[in-house]
């Protein structure tokens, strides 16, 4: 059994702290040796920011390496290409089509990169792209977009029941969000064949 | 947290030092929040049997741990690296004193200045004041040394030092979690030949540190921190704290000499390991303090001629130092696009109050001094309203010597800017310096209610204590009039008009002048202003570009006619832009 390293990456307040935490807690329910690293601190809002988790039978370094990386959950598009380098060569890259502008692109200084999906095909890596956002306001709550990326990746991981991600989002998510984030967990399942 | 409902957690370093403490009996802990360490008291906090204070810097944290450990009970204190350069001076005399109740001291280093503003090493620390250091490597490590720590301090009368680095803070892992169990009770006894550091005292104690370190230099090569992990023996890796784990990535066959307690060093078990293996290298983040004294002992390694001092280490660049040791191959990479990358770098938020401040000083052309805390961002473009970042309250003082050194060349032009916490921690002595000395520059507290960029502590002027129990709150206006400060003026930062009418007339005034700026941080849990819709005309926008000078990662520039932009999603509706759109185009719903 290997170890599968999962980058997250995203722009500071979309929520991948909590995606980031689901994911390590349900890693370790299913029994495996889990480590999880992410940068917290300056005004982390707004700014460029990744987790990495690592699961498997024994885990040292809390850090991916570049090119180790077997799935990106990108949150935004501009970062999933600012990370993709720690991808394996024809690792799956799962992201969400939000574009979000940085401060210099909208103040003229830089352009925001066109196609990025297509970029990200040709490194090479297996892409998949998916409106999260527009499903999370589908459910009328764009917050939950986290949860509809775990529901996305989760699919995509086998070695972690069903059941365990089921019983992690009642254990992480408050009750009276509970429904909300189950649902948004399912959208996420279902968004991409 | 309650004890004893779980047996496995997953838990960052800081949980699991909290975590430590409490299993250890630790009834007192204190702290001045700094990333990457705050956590650890705000999981301190969350115990009922620990006491858990913020102080108003790190040396009053300290000092009042040390009293705590005094007094009997077990104690913590913890800083981020900087942090511990204000605690030095308690820090390099406790270790004279030695302890009642078990004290550790925890220094969370930043390698890379993720966080900071320097990347010192605080090793060195240990070993200039002569204190057991421990250096987890993991989570559980971290939870276990704490632990340790707790019985060392006790049976040799010794503050402990626990150093970890922001990868190991800031990193979660599976920690094995045991109960609380009681410290023995003790009282602080009068013994002034122990804690009156007079020099005649002083002179003795500093003969018991020396005893001291001997005995632990022993303890040191036989102690279950330290331990040799055999494997191939033609490289030979001794490492500590984050370093080990990411050459156990890198060597996964290498015999290692893993330590977990590095001061005072373990001497006789380093000479020991070099003996079975062909090739020591010493793999260390930042600064080479084990090599040094590896070498010392007349044994040749591989270190810091290889591995980079600067920045954090990761698995990629001490397999990039180390190729010819490796056994394996750097893993294949993809190929990245040639496509620039725009950066994105953390911005002050849609709402943040501290906005119209930069905006003013920038359009007033101010000379400013900063300091540390979410208004250092003013530094960044489009503000650009930021000309000196030392140190926490190093803006008021930085300021009082550029006008001595320039005296009329600067004068009416010089502003120092720093948060109430800031002010509060090492602002208010340069204050008192500034009167007393006849400086005349303007000191701008921003009051935003809350300690903001570590991630919400309360100070002294919030009203609240760490544990959420009300209390006396500081009156910032009051305490500057009493520095001799005549002209001290409460503005709303969003008044963007009072507050360029305040600036010039404290910046003309041939004396020291305060402007305390009053809105609370937007993200501030409560807080909950009225909301007055903004909206943009975009027939009437001319492009003049006042709003885009805000910063403000709500207002866009379209890529196609050049015009603003609100985003949605973005904008709170705090209407700063409506203040300064020239054509009214952008406007706030009235009754704001």
């Amino acid at each position: 059994m290997s170890i599968t390293n999962i980058l997250l990456c995203g722009v500071g307040g979309q929520g991948t702290l909590l995606a980031s935490n689901l994911i390590a807690e349900c890693a370790m329910e299913a029994g495996f040796d889990v480590k999880k690293s992410e940068v917290h601190g300056m005004a982390q809002r707004g700014g460029s920011v990744v987790s990495h988790v690592r699961f498997g039978p024994a885990i040292h370094s809390p850090l991916i390496r570049i090119g180790e990386a077997d799935l990106l959950l990108a949150f935004e598009q501009l970062e999933a290409l600012r990370w993709s380098e720690f991808l394996k060569p024809g690792g799956l890259v799962l992201m969400n089509t939000q574009k979000i502008l940085p401060m210099s692109v909208s103040a003229g200084d830089g352009v925001y990169p066109e196609d990025i999906a297509g970029k990200l095909a040709a490194l090479p890596a297996q892409v998949t792209a998916v409106d999260a956002l527009g499903a999370a306001e589908k459910l009328g709550n764009a917050k939950c977009l986290n949860v509809v990326l775990v529901g996305l990746l989760a699919k995509r991981l086998p070695a972690i029941s069903r059941e365990i991600w089921l019983a992690g989002l009642k254990k992480r998510i408050p009750a009276k969000l509970l429904e909300l984030n189950q649902k948004a967990f399912e959208a996420g399942w279902n968004l991409a064949a | 947290m309650k004890s004893g409902t779980r047996e496995r957690a997953f838990l960052s370093g800081n949980a699991a030092i909290a975590r430590g403490a409490w299993e250890a009996g630790v009834r007192f802990a204190a702290a001045y929040p700094g990333t990457p360490s705050t956590e650890i008291l705000e999981y301190c906090g969350q115990y009922d049997e620990i006491d858990a204070q913020w102080a108003v810097n790190e040396k009053t944290a300290m000092e009042t741990a040390i009293g705590a450990a005094y007094g009997g009970a077990r104690a913590l204190c913890a800083q981020k690296h900087v942090g511990l350069n204000v605690a030095a001076d308690p820090l390099f005399t406790v270790a004279y004193t030695g302890i009642n109740g078990g004290l550790v001291l925890v220094t969370a280093d930043d390698p890379g200045m993720h966080s900071s503003q320097n990347e010192q090493d605080n090793r060195h620390y240990a070993r200039a004041a002569k204190l057991p250091l421990f250096e987890p490597s993991t989570s559980q490590e971290a939870h276990d040394m704490t632990i340790a720590a707790y019985a060392l301090s006790e049976e040799f009368d010794a503050p402990v030092m626990l150093r970890t680095t922001t990868r190991i803070s800031h990193s979660e892992g599976i920690v094995e979690l045991g109960s609380r169990a009681e410290a023995p009770a003790r009282e602080f006894v009068r013994d002034m030949a122990k804690y009156c550091v007079l020099p005649h005292n002083a002179r003795r104690l500093h003969g018991k540190v020396e005893e001291r370190m001997t005995k632990l230099a022993a303890w040191a090569s036989s102690c279950p921190w330290n331990r040799i992990e055999a494997g191939d023996p033609s490289v030979g890796i001794i490492a500590s704290g984050i370093a080990y784990v990411h050459a156990r990535e890198v060597f996964p066959q290498a015999s290692f000499l893993k330590l977990g307690f590095t001061n005072p060093f373990p001497a006789d078990l380093v000479r020991r390991f070099a003996t079975t293996v062909k090739t020591v290298i010493v793999v260390e983040e930042n600064e080479p303090i084990l090599e040094e004294q590896v070498r010392a002992l007349g044994i040749a390694c591989i270190g810091k001629d290889r591995i980079p001092i600067c920045g954090e280490l990761n698995p990629d660049i001490l397999h990039a130092s180390l190729k010819e040791f490796m056994k394996a191959p750097a893993p294949a990479r993809v190929r990245m696009p040639d496509v620039a990358i725009p950066q994105r770098p953390p911005v002050l938020c849609p709402g943040c109050p501290h906005r119209g401040v930069f905006f003013t000083l920038r359009k007033l052309n101010c000379t400013v001094t900063g300091d540390i805390g979410c208004y250092s961002l003013g530094a960044f473009p489009p503000h650009n309203a930021m000309h000196t970042i030392v140190c926490m309250g190093a803006s008021i003082t930085n300021a009082l010597g550029i006008e001595k050194a320039m005296k009329e060349k600067i004068h009416g032009k010089l502003v120092a800017v720093l948060g109430e916490s800031t002010f509060m921690h090492s602002g208010i002595t340069g204050l008192i310096d500034t009167v007393y000395n006849q400086g005349r520059h303007l000191t701008m507290v921003l009051d935003n209610s809350i300690t903001a960029m570590t991630g919400h502590q309360p100070n002294p002027a919030s009203g609240t204590t760490l544990k959420g129990k009300p209390t006396k709150a500081l009156d910032l206006k009051k305490m500057c009039e009493a520095t001799g400060v005549e002209s001290v003026v409460d503005v709303d930062p969003f008044d963007l008009k009072a507050l360029e009418e305040a600036v010039k007339t404290a910046l003309a005034k041939p004396e020291p002048t305060v402007i305390i700026t009053r809105r609370p941080c937007i993200l501030l849990k409560g807080y909950k202003p009225e909301r007055h819709i903004v909206s943009i005309d975009r027939a009437k926008c001319v492009k003049c570009g006042q709003c885009w000078k805000l910063g403000c990662p709500a207002i866009e520039r379209d890529q196609i006619d050049g015009k603003t932009r609100i985003n949605a999603t973005l904008c709170v509706h705090c209407g700063l832009c409506a203040r300064t759109c020239r054509p009214g185009a952008i406007t706030q719903e009235k009754g704001a």
